[in-house]
């Protein structure tokens, strides 16, 4: 009888497949396969009535990403229930950070979280945008003098929108989604672009606080 | 309640009771009696229930001051077993096989203060903080606002006041 | 309501093709051999509450081995104590917990008040009571329906987050917040009860319990609930005093433990009431989510009695010292009170300065959502994950502070 311990199932060990130009590739099931190419600026369309286009679907189709990395988050449920309805002007919460297009830091933000936080921003797909709730995200808040909350998150990650208050009302938060649809609209959030051409910058502000690096420079 | 402590001098050498409420008893041990103390009011005196493990730092006076608060359900009254232990070289018993959720407290103490606890399990796990290289944080030593400065960036203009005085220049300027 | 003989329900997997442990009784995980699968539920998850994350190791779809990290949310709250004021602690104080910052008010409050002896008025009693059990079921509203919202029924959570809000109304209109209220401050209450204060709450609670009609129908009724929740998450009663279980999770496994019965605090030991405790001792999902149920209903009724009984009019702020340069004579107390997760406590050292010694909060996730939540989750299966974890009601904030 087989021991169990060491029993490798085949369809998990490596092996050879070929490629589409017919070269040889050695796929091992167990490794993980990331893009280590890093983030490119994207240029507008040449004619100035497709970006506007582009922009009013992007503006009118905001998709939040479910993180809730603060207290304000508590303040996203009242948001996306009936009360104050998020939903009908086209914001909407998503799961993975593949679908989403906007991504809410609700409030401090831990330096163990930071670490989630931009890993999920630089999963996310281009065009994207951040929001900011709250005064910790501006200044440090009444956090200042903390020693694992950061002071202003527009140094680690380019930020659009703030929305301030502690926390902001779920009216605020609405405001806040007017205001970043109007910077959409006029291709202002420029957000995502500013990350790729400061990414030397922002990588390196991110790295003097995260101590133990363990993942690629930019993991998409 | 009173008898319970009478119990507790007669088995171990308490070193000194303080009555905070009728129902909370400090009760200072010497460092080895602290955990039979604990183990006896759990198993004795049924003191069921772990509330908390923690410390307070006595920096001027060179202790740690450990805190073993049990409560008991029939008399719905607390005992603090309050021990000192040496500020430099923090070791302490481990609690874990009296509650199953004592090594998380342990484990946190360990990350906070430094505190030793040798056999708790996943002790040297990291419990809040990430990648820290620094002094425990929860050691008074540890200067927040500095470090704070120092690692993240501080917003320009940014200015705090102490309340008492800064109150008085504004409102009462001639007192 | 429930059946004693539930968690035997429980239909047993065959777990004989799966990997077996070793004398010793550890399952060793080989990660390499490709019969087990590492997850990570959260923290950015939506089955989650809060900002926690679960590291499951899984084999097929049972979890074999779960460890809970927090962290993510850690502020280091303790430690800027030291630079602030006992007055300045206390809007800080309130950030502790999100979804119900009014035990922590509280807390802080009656231990500044123990350690410097300040008499508290009877009228600031009564409001700080009448605080805090809306806090308490504002807390039950969005966190009774989630029990459903973890097994796909979403529509319970639209409706007692609606009715959250209009409790949150209430309080906007009591204090001027709708999160943070910072209402219960030391010496007293911040202020009295707005004219047609009383009235507007009374119609809010009356929709609660239309509410609680509904939410029965939709929610506890349901036959997929039912099927996926009884037997599901089973704590052993004979786990509670090890592993400092308490509040509703304990009474769901038949302990009556209740601090305001229990340690009467304010003025909880001249109102008329009694947790509701399963006494057949269930102790699985449903039975958590009935006991949840139960304390919601109690709750309204607490608040309408409260209405009913408190004084009309009276002193809200007793003699306190120059609040700003408060000294607190040296001392140490443990403070507790009784939030809708269960024993709520703070440990506080004074040293005789402005400044606090050590503030220690001790709340009840720190256990259930470490300890008991690693034991429990350990051959569950992976969907029942995060209903297991929210009938815990864990809160993050409160482990990590």
């Amino acid at each position: 009888m087989e021991d169990k311990k060491t029993f490798i199932d085949p369809d998990l060990t490596k092996r050879t497949v070929i490629g589409p130009n017919g070269e040889d590739i050695t796929v091992d099931p167990i490794q993980d396969y990331f893009c280590d190419a890093l983030p490119k600026k994207h240029e507008p369309k040449r004619a100035k009535i497709f970006e506007n286009f582009f922009n009013w679907a992007r503006a009118e189709s905001i998709w939040v990403l479910g993180f809730g990395t603060g207290c304000g988050s508590i303040e996203l449920y009242p948001l996306l229930t009936p009360r104050f309805d998020a939903y009908r002007f086209g914001v909407q919460m998503r799961p993975t950070p593949r679908q989403a297009n906007l991504m809410i830091i609700s409030g401090y933000l831990s330096v163990k979280t930071l670490k989630r936080a931009i890993r999920s921003y630089e999963q996310m797909q281009n065009p994207k945008f951040v929001m900011a709730l709250g005064s910790c995200t501006i200044n440090g808040g009444m956090y200042f003098d903390s020693y694992n909350t950061i002071n202003r998150l527009d140094k680690y990650m380019p930020v659009d929108v703030y929305v301030a208050g502690c926390m902001p009302r779920p009216e605020a938060i609405l405001a806040g989604f007017e205001a970043l649809k109007k910077r959409i609209k006029a291709g202002k959030a420029e957000g995502a672009n500013l990350y790729a051409e400061n990414f030397e910058t922002y990588k390196a502000n991110q790295k003097k606080i995260i101590r133990d690096w363990n993942m690629p420079d930019y993991n998409w | 309640m009173e008898k319970i402590i009478q119990h507790l001098q007669g088995a171990f050498d308490v070193k000194a009771v303080k009555k905070q409420r009728n129902d909370l008893y400090f009760v200072t041990v010497g460092k080895d009696q602290a955990i039979p103390a604990v183990t006896y009011l759990r198993d004795a005196e049924g003191f069921s229930h772990l509330v908390m493990i923690t410390v307070a730092d006595w920096m001027e006076k060179g202790v740690f001051e450990l805190n073993y608060i049990v409560h008991n359900y029939q008399l719905h009254a607390d005992i603090s077993i309050c021990t000192n232990i040496d500020r430099e070289e923090a070791t302490m018993h481990s609690a874990h096989h009296l509650w199953e959720q004592a090594w998380t407290y342990q484990r946190e103490l360990k990350e906070m203060y430094g505190i030793e606890f040798p056999g708790s399990p996943r002790v040297d796990e990291s419990f809040n903080l990430e990648g820290w290289d620094n002094i425990p944080p929860m050691r008074r030593e540890f200067d927040t606002l500095k470090y704070a400065n120092e690692t993240f960036f501080p917003r320009p203009g940014r200015v705090s006041h102490d309340p008492a005085t800064y109150m008085k220049q504004k409102l009462y300027p001639n007192e | 309501m429930s059946n004693s003989n539930n968690h035997k329900l429980l239909i047993k997997t065959d777990r004989s093709s799966y990997p077996q442990p070793d004398e010793s009784g550890k399952l060793q995980v080989d990660l390499d051999s490709g019969k087990y699968v590492k997850v990570w539920h959260g923290p950015n998850h939506p089955g989650v509450t809060g900002n926690m994350s679960l590291e499951l190791t899984l084999c097929g779809d049972e979890v074999v081995e779960a460890k809970t990290h927090v962290g993510y949310l850690h502020r280091g709250f303790e430690k800027i104590f030291e630079r602030r004021t006992w007055m300045q602690c206390f809007p800080t104080v309130v950030r502790m917990c999100v979804p119900e910052p009014d035990s922590n008010e509280y807390n802080l409050a009656a231990s500044m008040e123990e350690l410097s002896n300040v008499e508290v008025p009877e009228y600031a009693q009564w409001m700080r009571t009448l605080v805090l059990e809306m806090a308490r079921i504002s807390n039950l509203l969005r966190l009774l329906p989630a029990h459903g919202g973890t097994m796909g029924l979403g529509l319970g959570v639209q409706w007692g987050v609606y009715l959250r809000d209009l409790i949150l109304d209430r309080f906007e209109e009591l204090t001027g917040a709708r999160i943070y209220h910072m209402y219960i401050i030391p010496g007293g209450v911040r202020g009295k009860m707005p004219d047609g204060f009383k009235k507007r709450l009374i119609s809010n609670l009356d929709d609660i319990d239309d509410f609680l009609i509904r939410l029965k129908r939709l929610v506890i009724d349901n036959a997929v609930f039912k099927k996926r929740s009884i037997g599901t998450g089973y704590i052993n009663p004979s786990w509670v005093d090890k592993y400092g279980i308490v509040g509703p999770n304990a009474r769901a496994a038949g302990y009556k433990r209740d601090v305001r019965k229990d340690n009467p605090y304010l003025i909880y030991d001249q109102l008329d009431f009694e947790p509701y405790v399963d006494n057949e001792a269930a102790s699985d999902i449903f039975s958590r989510t009935w006991v949840r149920f139960m304390d919601l209903k109690y709750g309204v009724e607490m608040i309408r009695q409260i209405l009913d009984k408190m004084p009309n009019d009276g002193e809200i702020l007793g003699k306190i010292p120059n609040a700003l340069n408060w000294k607190i004579p040296t001392g140490q107390t443990y403070v507790r009170s009784e939030s809708s997760r269960g024993e709520y406590g703070f440990f506080a050292v004074a040293d005789g300065s402005e400044y606090p010694r050590r503030i220690n909060l001790r709340g009840p996730s720190y256990t259930h959502a470490i300890a008991l939540l690693e034991k429990l989750l350990v051959n569950a299966n992976i969907s029942d994950v995060s209903a297991i974890m929210v009938s815990l009601a864990t809160c993050p904030p409160e482990i990590e502070r």
